[in-house]
């Protein structure tokens, strides 16, 4: 063997080992959720000796899974959507219009994504419990939104600054108004923009806890949270516990192999702003 | 140019639901909060009865567990931002070596980042609580048969393996744009001239990839400063509230002990702390920037 072929025998056993060690959670959580609790209790480590889907049923039913799934979904979703098209609009608007003044309000915008959550929750709290009080899922989102934007919008507005105003001057020629100049002409200039923005939101929405647990009541309670009271209540039913975690998981893992590219690309893309 | 009727209606139309959202959700509690801290608001509406000058924020210096929890914090945060970013270079430099597998180590080392802190946290509390222990117990290993969580001290290291685990793959992705940006006809040059392998790492490509560096540590500096999801499923703050990070320690004093007042103090203490990192960050990127 040269040397080489040695090197290179050696990153790929480490990286194996590596691997196993990232993944022995889940390898964990996976084979415990199919084992009823002796069994666990006897060997956590072990496969389980007969596959059975009861743990399955019981945290099914009892963190209420396919509403929090459903729950989930569609603040997700919506907010989601509204950024997109709240963010883009704003953004075009900003890198178009000129004036001191909207460059002050970009830099404002951008100032703000250092603000941390926990400087504003308390007051938020108790000022907003009306609006949260009319609706909880359309309140969430249009809090989502309210911080949301800043991110997005730095992100279209980096791209649309590229895009040369000639584009724009011509279809206000061809008597485009402004509305389809954008939405026709522009916003599908935006597309990979708008695939980063999609899935850095996605997955902060999907994942967070903190704000839905101080603005949901239990029927609408998002997957995190519901894995949370559930988690609360059963972790000592070993194997129930694991089948919860397990499904809180799933979603997301299924979401990552189907966008896999798009995600890691994402990811950087919205890191190295 | 534009009239000054139509400039206003493109505003109402294109800029004035997102800057009125932002305002209500984000600007208006920022200082709502921040003026409350010297009033003897009572968590509930906008009004308040009286001033209280700076009553708040020497409650909240006069309490001892905030500064412990700080100080927690502070162990905790320069810990995290060392290991993981030297995990994470490592992972980095590993998939970026030409092997066939590399996508699939990198998708193993990237997907705890995927999944939310507090899954995450009680997944590991299982791992520690249940797994490390019957090792323990199977090899004969009398010091892990107790879990890591029943221990202030063992706690903060459980707390640092998880959010090792969890950050690593996510700074791993910024480290792998770093190496990949840099040019190929200037590691050429290096190998022409004879420059062994760490030499190019170590005075090439690293100082040609200062970027990924500065923003992978404020990343992880940032985040293990406000960590909050990881150490509700994890450690729940225990034992004994010795395992609190500033976060929860905020949100408990406010929303379990009710000190509405005292915990807006410390958050706005907080929020004082994360500026300061973030210009700090602002002054040493563009100084790199100039640099290049």
């Amino acid at each position: 063997m040269t040397r080489a072929r040695i090197r290179r025998r050696v990153i790929f056993t480490v990286g194996v080992v590596l691997s196993a060690v990232y993944a022995f959670p889940f390898f964990l959580v996976l084979v415990n959720s199919f084992k009823p609790k002796v069994e666990i209790l006897r060997n956590p480590v072990a496969f389980p000796v007969e596959f059975s889907w009861e743990n399955f049923d019981q945290a099914i039913r009892k963190m209420n899974y396919f509403q929090a799934l459903t729950n989930s979904l569609l603040v997700t979703v919506f907010a989601v959507t509204a950024l997109i098209l709240v963010s883009s609009m704003l953004a075009y608007f900003l890198a178009r219009t000129p004036g001191r003044g909207w460059q002050v309000s970009f830099f404002v915008l951008v100032a703000s994504m250092i603000v941390p959550f926990q400087a504003l929750m308390i007051p938020f709290v108790g000022t907003y419990g009306w609006l949260v009080n009319l609706s909880e899922q359309a309140s969430l989102v249009f809090f989502y939104i309210g911080f949301g934007v800043a991110l997005s919008t730095f992100l279209y507005h980096g791209f649309i600054s590229t895009i040369p105003r000639e584009l724009d001057e011509a279809a206000a020629i061809d008597g485009a108004t402004d509305f389809v100049t954008f939405w026709r002409i522009i916003f599908p200039m935006l597309a990979p923009v708008t695939a980063t923005v999609a899935i850095i939101n996605a997955l902060w929405i999907w994942n967070d806890f903190l704000l839905p647990s101080l603005v949901l009541s239990q029927e609408n309670y998002t997957l995190p949270l519901s894995t949370y009271l559930f988690y609360g209540q059963y972790s000592r039913e070993f194997g129930q516990a694991m089948a919860g975690l397990l499904l809180a998981i799933v979603p997301i893992i299924v979401f990552y192999f189907f966008l896999q590219r798009q995600i890691v690309s994402g990811v950087s893309a919205g890191a190295v702003k | 140019m534009l009239g000054r009727k139509k400039s206003f209606s493109r505003f109402m139309k294109f800029a004035a639901f997102p800057f009125f959202a932002f305002a209500v959700v984000m600007v208006f509690p920022l200082f709502q909060g921040a003026f409350f801290t010297f009033t003897d608001w009572d968590g509930f509406g906008v009004t308040f009865d009286s001033f209280v000058g700076l009553d708040n924020y020497a409650d909240a210096s006069a309490d001892p567990a905030f500064w412990s929890s700080l100080l927690f914090t502070g162990q905790y945060v320069v810990v995290s931002l060392i290991l993981v970013n030297v995990v994470a270079f490592s992972l980095a430099l590993l998939v970026t070596t030409k092997l066939r597998s590399s996508n699939i180590f990198r998708t193993f080392f990237f997907i705890p980042n995927l999944i939310g802190g507090v899954i995450l946290g009680f997944i590991w509390q299982f791992v520690f609580n249940r797994s490390f222990t019957a090792f323990g117990e199977r090899l004969g290993f009398e010091s892990w048969t107790t879990s890591m969580l029943n221990d202030p001290d063992s706690a903060f290291w459980a707390l640092v393996i998880v959010t090792v685990w969890q950050m690593s793959g996510y700074m791993m992705i910024i480290y792998i744009t770093g190496l990949l940006s840099v040019e190929k006809d200037v590691l050429e040059a290096a190998l022409i001239d004879g420059a062994s392998e760490w030499r190019t790492l170590w005075n090439i490509k690293m100082p040609l990839m200062a970027q990924a560096f500065t923003i992978s540590l404020f990343l992880t500096l940032r985040n293990s400063f406000m960590a909050y999801d990881v150490n509700v499923g994890l450690t729940g703050g225990g034992p004994f509230r010795s395992t609190e990070l500033v976060s929860m320690h905020i949100f408990n004093e406010a929303f379990m002990f009710g000190y509405l007042g005292t915990g807006q103090a410390k958050a706005v203490i907080m929020f004082a702390i994360v500026a300061v990192i973030a210009l700090v960050q602002v002054a040493i990127s563009k100084r790199a920037e100039v640099q290049r």
